[in-house]
C-alpha cells in the first residue's frame, strides 16, 4: 500500500486554532458522549411509557403503543432527523418555526430528540416483552394485596422486568451511541464528524478513521462494563433472571 | 398549512425516484442480504467450529463491527476498498471501484456481523441429536451442515433474517453520506434542485414506511405460518 | 361474609367457566373447595376478589357487591387476604419488605408501623431469622409461610387459598397446612381450594365440589365426608383418598 501514514499528525495545530487534532477529536468524542446520554434518556422515558402501554389490558392503550413503536421502526433513523430537522420548522406557525431554526445548538437537540424517539420504539419493545415474561401470578399477587394498577407496576413488574431485560438494554444504550454518528447529516460535528474533517484537512485519512476508531472502542468497553457493574448490583440474591 | 405545498415536484421526479433512486436501494439491499448472510453464515460456522484461533477470529469480528456506527464503516470502506483493490491486482495506483461497489462491500461486511449472530443462535437451536443422526449415517461434517443442519437453522430464523434484512434496507439510506444517488439521495437531490424540502422529505418518509410497514407484515404472516407448520 | 349468586363466567364466546354457581361463606367459616383440574374451582375463589372478571350473577363481600363498577377495588382487595398455588413473592423484595409492600403502599401505614407488625407475623410463621434474605433464597414451604404471613399483615377479614400446597414438595406441605389449621382454629374465615382432605376433615366446617364449572355438592363436612350424595364427589373422593 503507497499509503503515506504519519500518526504525529494527531500533534499537529488543526485549522480553526483550536489545538491540535487529537483535541479536535477529543471534542467529537465528548458531543458524542453527550448527545448519546441525552438521547437515551429520552429513549428510557418514552420507552417505559409505551412499552407499559403495550402491556395494558385496555385496547387504546394497546394501540397506541403499536403505533408508536410501528411509526418509528419503520423508516430510517436517516429520514426521521431530516424530518424534524427539515420539515418541522416549516409546518409549525411561522414564528415558531423560525425560532427552532434559530436555535442555537439545534443540530444537538434534534439530534438528541429525533435519536432518542427512535430508540425509545426499541426499548418499549425491549420492556414490553420483559413484562410479558413475568408469571402472570406476579400481576395477580400484586392486585389482591390491594396494589392499583399503577403501584402494581410502580413497586413490582417493573423492578423486575428492567432486571430482566437488562442486558438487552446494554446493546441499545450502545446503539444509541452508535446512531449519534448519523446526526453528521444534519450538520452535528460529533466523533465520526470530527474523524471526516480531520480527513478532509490533513488528507491523513486512515490515522483518522483508526482514531475514531478506537474511541468507539473504548466507549463500548466502558459502556458495557460499567453496565455489567450495574447488572450485578441490582442482582437478586437467587433469583435466575429470565427464568 | 399544506396550502403552498408543491405535490407536483414528486409526481415530475417520480421517475428518477423510483427507476434510479428506489432500484439502486433494492439492489444495494438484496444484494447486501444475500452476500451478508452467506458470509455471517460462515463466520457463525467458524465460531461454532471448535477451533480455538478460529472461532476466536470470527468472535472479535463480530465484536468488532457491533461497536462500530455504520456512518464511520461506510467511510472506512470507501478510503480502504481503493487500496485493497489496488493490493489485490497490484496496480500502481489505488483503484477506483465506483460509488455502488464500495457501498456493497460495506454492507456486506458490516451486516455478516449481525447475520451471523442470527444463524449462530439458530444452529445452536437444532437439537443435538440431528447432527449425532447424520454422523450415525456416514455424513461428514460439511454434509452434515450443509443437508442437516444449516437448511433447518435457516428455515427457523427466516423471519429473523428477514426482520434484520428490513434493518438493512433502512439502513443503505445511510449511503447519503457519500452522496451516492439511492432512493433518499435522489429525493435530497431533486428537494435541493428544486427548493422542495418539505414535499420531497416528507414523501421519502412515507414511502420507507410504506415499504417497512408492509414487509415487516408479511413476515409477520410467514412467522405465523411456519410455527403453524411447525 | 362472602356470597355468590348465580355467577356465570365465560373465557372467550363459547368456553364456560363457571355455571351458575351459588354458595355462601359465614364469618369464622372455613369453607374447603375441591375437584378435578379444570374445574373451576382456581377460577371461583379468584372472581370472589375480582382478579377474575364474572359476565352474570353478584358475588357480594362484607355487604359490598364486588362485580359493581363503582365499587373501589383495591381497596376491597386489601380487606381479603389471598395466597396463590406459587406463592408469588415479589422477588426483588426482601421478606420483610414483601410483608411491608402492602401495608405502607396501600394501607398508609408508617413504615415503623409496618415493620413492627412484619415482624410479628415473620415471627408467628417461624421465619423471623430469615426476614432479610430474599424469596428465592428460601425452600418453597417458607416462601408458602411468609405468602401467608404477607396477607395477614394486611389485616384481612377473610382468607383465600387457591391450592396453597400443590406447587410443595411432599415434606413441606405440613408446615404450611400447620399455620393454616391453626388460622381456621382462631377463627379465621377462609375458603381453600384444595386437595388435601385431612386438613378439610379437620378443620373445614363444609365442603364444596365442582366439577365442569359447576358446584355439584356443597355440604357439611360430616355429610360430605359420611356419604356424598353425587356419584361424581363419590369417584372423586375414592380417586383421592385410595392413596
Amino acid at each position: 500500500m503507497n499509503y503515506n501514514w504519519n500518526w504525529s499528525i494527531f500533534f499537529e495545530p488543526a485549522p480553526g486554532g483550536t489545538g491540535t487534532y487529537f483535541h479536535m477529536l477529543l471534542s467529537g468524542l465528548w458531543l458524542t458522549i453527550q448527545t448519546g446520554i441525552f438521547a437515551w434518556i429520552i429513549a428510557l422515558i418514552f420507552g417505559s411509557v409505551i412499552g407499559v402501554l403495550r402491556t395494558l389490558p385496555s385496547k387504546t392503550a394497546y394501540w397506541i403503543g403499536f403505533a408508536w413503536v410501528e411509526f418509528f421502526r419503520n423508516m430510517p433513523l436517516l429520514v426521521q432527523l431530516f424530518l424534524w430537522f427539515f420539515v418541522l420548522p416549516e409546518l409549525l406557525p411561522r414564528s415558531w418555526g423560525l425560532w427552532l431554526k434559530q436555535m442555537p445548538n439545534a443540530p444537538f437537540y434534534t439530534a438528541a430528540i429525533g435519536i432518542g424517539l427512535f430508540m425509545s420504539a426499541r426499548v418499549a419493545v425491549q420492556l414490553g416483552a420483559g413484562i410479558a415474561s413475568l408469571p402472570r401470578g406476579q400481576k395477580q399477587a400484586a392486585t389482591a394485596l390491594g396494589l392499583t394498577t399503577l403501584q402494581g407496576y410502580r413497586y413490582v413488574l417493573l423492578p423486575i422486568a428492567f432486571r430482566i431485560i437488562m442486558p438487552p438494554l446494554t446493546s441499545e444504550f450502545l446503539n444509541t451511541i452508535k446512531n449519534t454518528a448519523v446526526a453528521i447529516t444534519i450538520g452535528l460535528i460529533e466523533l465520526t464528524g470530527q474523524a471526516r474533517s480531520m480527513q478532509e484537512f490533513s488528507f491523513q485519512v486512515f490515522e483518522a478513521f483508526t482514531a475514531a476508531t478506537v474511541m468507539y472502542l473504548l466507549i463500548n468497553i466502558v459502556v458495557v462494563t460499567g453496565m455489567r457493574f450495574l447488572e450485578r448490583s441490582l442482582a437478586i440474591p437467587g433469583y435466575i433472571t429470565g427464568k | 398549512m399544506f396550502a403552498n405545498f408543491d405535490f407536483d415536484v414528486i409526481r415530475r421526479s417520480l421517475g428518477y425516484l423510483f427507476l434510479d433512486g428506489m432500484a439502486f436501494t433494492l439492489t444495494l439491499t438484496g444484494l447486501s442480504a444475500l452476500g451478508g448472510i452467506i458470509f455471517g453464515t460462515l463466520i457463525a460456522l467458524m465460531r461454532l467450529s471448535g477451533f480455538k484461533v478460529l472461532g476466536r477470529i470470527a468472535g472479535l469480528y463480530v465484536d468488532f463491527m457491533r461497536s462500530l456506527p455504520l456512518v464511520l464503516v461506510i467511510f472506512w470502506f470507501y478510503f480502504l476498498v481503493p487500496y485493497v483493490g489496488q493490493w489485490l491486482t497490484g496496480a500502481s495506483r489505488p483503484i477506483s471501484v465506483g460509488a455502488f461497489t464500495s457501498a456493497l462491500v460495506t454492507f456486506i461486511m458490516f451486516e455478516a456481523a449481525y447475520f451471523s449472530e442470527i444463524m449462530r443462535a439458530g444452529i445452536q437451536s437444532i437439537s443435538k441429536g440431528q447432527p449425532a443422526a447424520a454422523n450415525a449415517l456416514g455424513m461428514t461434517y460439511a454434509q452434515t451442515m450443509r443437508y442437516v443442519v444449516l437448511p433447518q437453522a435457516f428455515r427457523n430464523m427466516l423471519p429473523v433474517l428477514l426482520t434484520q434484512t428490513i434493518v438493512l434496507f433502512q439502513d443503505t439510506s445511510l449511503v447519503y453520506v457519500l452522496s451516492m444517488p439511492d432512493f433518499l439521495g435522489a429525493a435530497s437531490k431533486v428537494a435541493q434542485r428544486d427548493g422542495r424540502l418539505v414535499e420531497m422529505y416528507l414523501f421519502a418518509a412515507v414511502v420507507y414506511f410504506t415499504i417497512s410497514c408492509a414487509a415487516s407484515f408479511a413476515v409477520r404472516r410467514l412467522q405465523a405460518r411456519i410455527s403453524i407448520v411447525r | 361474609m362472602i356470597e355468590i349468586n348465580h355467577v356465570n363466567k365465560w373465557y372467550g364466546p363459547t368456553f364456560q367457566a363457571l355455571k351458575d354457581c351459588t354458595t355462601k361463606v359465614a364469618k369464622g367459616e372455613v369453607v374447603v373447595v375441591c375437584g378435578p383440574s379444570g374445574s373451576g374451582k382456581s377460577t371461583l375463589i379468584k372472581c370472589v376478589n375480582a382478579l377474575e372478571p364474572i359476565q352474570e350473577g353478584e358475588i357480594i363481600l362484607d355487604g359490598i357487591k364486588v362485580n359493581d363498577p363503582k365499587t373501589d377495588l383495591p381497596k376491597l382487595r386489601a380487606r381479603v387476604g389471598m395466597v396463590f398455588q406459587h406463592f408469588e413473592l415479589f422477588p426483588h423484595l426482601r421478606i420483610i419488605e414483601n410483608l411491608c409492600l402492602g401495608q405502607e403502599k396501600v394501607l398508609g401505614r408508617s413504615h415503623d408501623e409496618a415493620m413492627a407488625k412484619g415482624a410479628k407475623l415473620l415471627d408467628r410463621v417461624g421465619l423471623k431469622v430469615h426476614a432479610n434474605k430474599y424469596p428465592a433464597e428460601l425452600s418453597g414451604g417458607q416462601q408458602q409461610r411468609v405468602a401467608i404471613a404477607r396477607a395477614l399483615a394486611m389485616d384481612p377479614i377473610a382468607m383465600l387459598f387457591d391450592e396453597p400446597t400443590s406447587a410443595l414438595d411432599p415434606e413441606m406441605i405440613s408446615e404450611v397446612l400447620d399455620v393454616m389449621v391453626d388460622l381456621a382454629r382462631e377463627g379465621m374465615t377462609m375458603m381453600v381450594v384444595t386437595h388435601e382432605m385431612g386438613f378439610a376433615r379437620k378443620v373445614a366446617h363444609r365442603v364444596i365440589f365442582m366439577d365442569q364449572g359447576e358446584i355439584v355438592e356443597d355440604a357439611l363436612k360430616d355429610d360430605f365426608f359420611g356419604k356424598p350424595r353425587s356419584d361424581r364427589a363419590q369417584k372423586f373422593l375414592s380417586k383421592i383418598l385410595s392413596h
